[in-house]
């Protein structure tokens, strides 16, 4: 069988492909992004019809996907951890309304956060919606647990989530095809209040979802991605969950564990396995990457049984994610002495791009800002973000997608004045309309600037939603035309677009200045693929 | 055969090309890989790195540990000291001695090089001047990679064939330029390996 070298993100959605979804829905967000872009990319995808498209945040985008659900096909929705708090709405309700064709929430954590503001773990998500989930630890098994996820939904008529993190989401191996399968027909769900939760409806629907969980438990326990394997030694007992078999793996090179493991891929975690594990060993070692959710359900409240060692007990750190190193450690190995980084070495964080527009956009903003004091600007996310750092030092806020509106709003409310609010026209669209119609209606005291560079940037170039909608989209929820100002943040309109900030931040009311000019990378992009084409063109012609 | 390496630069200097030449050669040759990137906010001009991990026998972590590295092939100087602790004792490092400054407290070169050379196993050459004589100083990637060739214990051709493969769709002047930049590469560590 074909074998292909994918990232842990290509590999889902390779299988995704392979296993018969109908469509693909998600909003960028590192490290889910490359699972969509591969999709839409994918000329066998295109060829089989898949429908691969970016939605306007991730909330829109499980919705798709379970309404493409409910038409009775396979359907795959892509979040990163946070995107999920975005999506967690339609999340833990589809347990309820259940699926109707296969449906799958794949999720990607970021613990040491590479690129994301925290480090939530989302199988507390899945949790708390009771629906199965299953953690790969190799790319091979995440392709392997999509085929799985899929049957598993449309056996119980339940949505899966999928949990990778970051170091799996971005590594790359080896992966194996499994035999492809069709695609669902249309089919209406057979009962049509299936996805009614009116509360008389909704109560019965919980009462079938809390007995399905003892089916979900059978299922974990007869998982081919749960194991239990024996070992000599039981002075300690080890459940490896997901990724972290992987680094536990590492730690004995000829693969010979003493001590009993429970390899954990799939939730609920199998009692019975579990239960083994404990009355065989002296004490346990729970290894996972993301919160201590193993280790804090074995100890229970009172923590009166056996030693449990994790991340609770400062074995393992509580933050950041797992290496082979911390797991060599918390498995007792002698440490062999490390060459320390030479003390000359500094920091060398990211930073805006040359060339890139945010960057006149907050040399402007700066100066135009100065004389009312630092501390007055909410901004968002995206890489603009960046502008928090030196030398720009421009901005106050990143909380979450659309936060920098409201917030300016609430602290507006509380006199603050000028209050400004800075977002990416993908931000824009991903949740900064609602925020700014509550603007508009309050006739908040708040200027609001629109950084249009055409793109989603930080995630790589994916296609803005808010393209050639900006001004419309403004004007529609009540900003006054006159205080929709769209400036060229280029060094040579300095003035002239500090002058016009200053204007707007004076304004009283709600007023919006949108920056526009073209994200650098995706100009450059634009133009050697323009140059190639010439290029080509030239020697046709010459031919 | 089991070859650790940690690849090291700055955002937007081509060590995922190193990786994918790299990658493709070790496929060829029938070999396990796992090989973890680093995509999203650092490739923004931040420090990145990649682990690239090449075995006969299966790979259990994504992440090479500390102390087990063969080598650090790195594309900027300063960057190729920030894995020290993963390098092995007997382990190579090879770098380009061509600064890329980007933040206003970038260290002495000088006590860069000390550091370098401090290594028992080291080969240093300025890539890009010496690509920059090929026809661009864009394939520095390609002479680090020639220089580290050696220690790879990968057939040449193979990594000759990787470069037509992921090269190959922007053009056979691509192709060869990066070709003979790997051989500048190569021959320099040859010279001076010892």
């Amino acid at each position: 069988m074909q074998k292909l070298l994918l990232l842990g993100d290509e590999a889902i959605a390779q299988a995704g492909i392979d296993a018969g979804i109908s469509g693909i829905y998600a909003y960028p967000g590192t490290p889910s992004t490359e699972i969509t872009e591969y999709v839409i990319s994918s000329k066998e995808a295109k060829e089989k019809g898949i429908t691969a498209t970016w939605c306007a945040n991730e909330k829109t985008a499980a919705e798709a996907a379970l309404g493409m659900s409910y038409a009775g096909k396979r359907a795959m929705t892509c979040m990163k951890h946070v995107g999920l708090n975005v999506a967690a709405d339609p999340f833990v309700n589809s347990a309820l309304t259940g699926a109707n064709g296969g449906l799958i929430f794949v999720v990607a954590d970021d613990p040491s956060m590479h690129s994301s503001q925290n480090e939530q773990d989302s199988r507390f998500f899945g949790k708390f919606a009771m629906i199965p989930v299953l953690e790969p630890s190799s790319q091979q098994e995440a392709y392997d647990m999509v085929h799985f996820g899929y049957e598993l939904s449309e056996k119980y008529k339940v949505p899966v989530m999928l949990r990778i993190t970051t170091r799996l989401a971005h590594s790359r191996a080896g992966v194996v095809r499994k035999t492809q399968r069709e695609q669902n027909r249309f089919k209406l769900p057979e009962d049509l209040r299936q996805f009614v939760l009116l509360p008389g409806i909704a109560r019965k629907k919980y009462q079938v979802h809390l007995k399905l969980q003892e089916d979900f438990q059978k299922e974990s326990a007869n998982s081919p991605f749960n194991q239990y394997f024996e070992g000599k030694d039981h002075s300690m007992g080890i459940i490896a969950c997901g990724l972290a078999y992987n680094y536990l793996m590492e730690n004995y090179p000829d693969r010979n564990i003493p001590y009993p493991v429970v390899k954990l891929s799939q939730y609920p975690a199998p009692l019975d396995m579990v239960e083994k594990l404990y009355m065989q060993c002296e004490t346990i070692l729970v290894l996972e990457e993301g919160f201590p959710m193993v280790e804090e359900m074995l100890k229970g409240l009172l923590n009166k049984g056996k030693q449990v060692r994790g991340r609770l007990d400062g074995s393992i750190p509580m933050a950041g994610e797992l290496n082979p190193n911390i797991v060599s450690k918390a498995l007792g190995f002698e440490q062999d002495p490390i060459t320390p980084v030479p003390s000359l070495v500094t920091p060398r964080p990211p930073s805006l791009c040359k060339g890139c527009p945010h960057i006149d956009s907050f040399v402007g903003l700066n100066e135009a800002i100065e004389s009312f004091g630092k501390g007055r600007v909410f901004s968002d996310i995206g890489c603009y973000t960046l502008s928090a750092l030196p030398p720009y030092e421009s901005i106050n806020s990143c909380v979450d997608m659309g936060a920098s509106i409201t917030m300016a709003k609430g602290a507006a409310d509380a006199g603050m004045k000028p209050s400004v609010a800075v977002i990416g026209d993908s931000t824009f669209t991903h949740s900064g309309i609602t925020g700014l119609l509550d603007a508009v209606n309050a006739k908040s005291n708040i200027t609001v600037i629109i950084l249009d560079n055409a793109t989603t940037a930080m995630t790589g170039g994916q296609p803005s939603s808010a393209l050639n909608r900006i001004e419309d989209i403004c004007k529609g929820v009540g900003v006054e035309e006159d205080h929709i100002r769209v400036i060229k943040p280029l060094r040579k309109n300095h003035e002239e677009n500090t002058r016009i900030l200053l204007e707007e931040l004076n304004y009283d009311g709600v007023s919006v200045v949108i920056p526009r000019r073209e994200c650098i990378q995706t100009l450059n992009k634009r133009m050697r693929a323009k140059f190639k084409s010439a290029n080509t063109n030239l020697k046709n012609s010459k031919q | 055969m089991k070859k650790d390496i940690i690849l090291a630069g700055v955002g937007g200097q081509g060590i995922l090309s190193i990786a994918a030449i790299i990658g493709y050669a070790a496929v060829e040759s029938g070999l396990f890989l796992k090989q973890a990137e680093v995509h999203g906010m650092s490739q923004r001009g931040g420090d990145v790195q990649s682990h690239l991990r090449l075995s006969s026998d299966e790979i259990a972590s994504d992440l090479i540990p500390q102390g087990k590295a063969d080598m650090i092939i790195s594309v900027e100087p300063m960057e190729s000291l920030r894995y020290l602790p993963y390098l092995g004792p007997q382990g190579w490092l090879v770098t380009s001695i061509k600064p890329f400054v980007n933040i206003p407290n970038y260290p002495e070169m000088e006590q860069i090089m000390q550091q370098v050379e401090a290594q028992p196993n080291h080969i240093a050459l300025d890539a890009e001047t010496m690509a920059g004589e090929l026809g661009s100083v864009k394939a520095a990637n390609m002479v680090v990679l020639g220089a580290a060739s050696p220690f790879l214990d990968l057939d040449y051709e193979k990594l000759e064939k990787a470069i037509h493969f992921v090269f190959g769709r922007k053009g056979e002047d691509l192709v060869q330029l990066n070709l003979n930049a790997l051989k500048a590469g190569r021959d320099y560590a040859e010279k001076h390996m010892n």
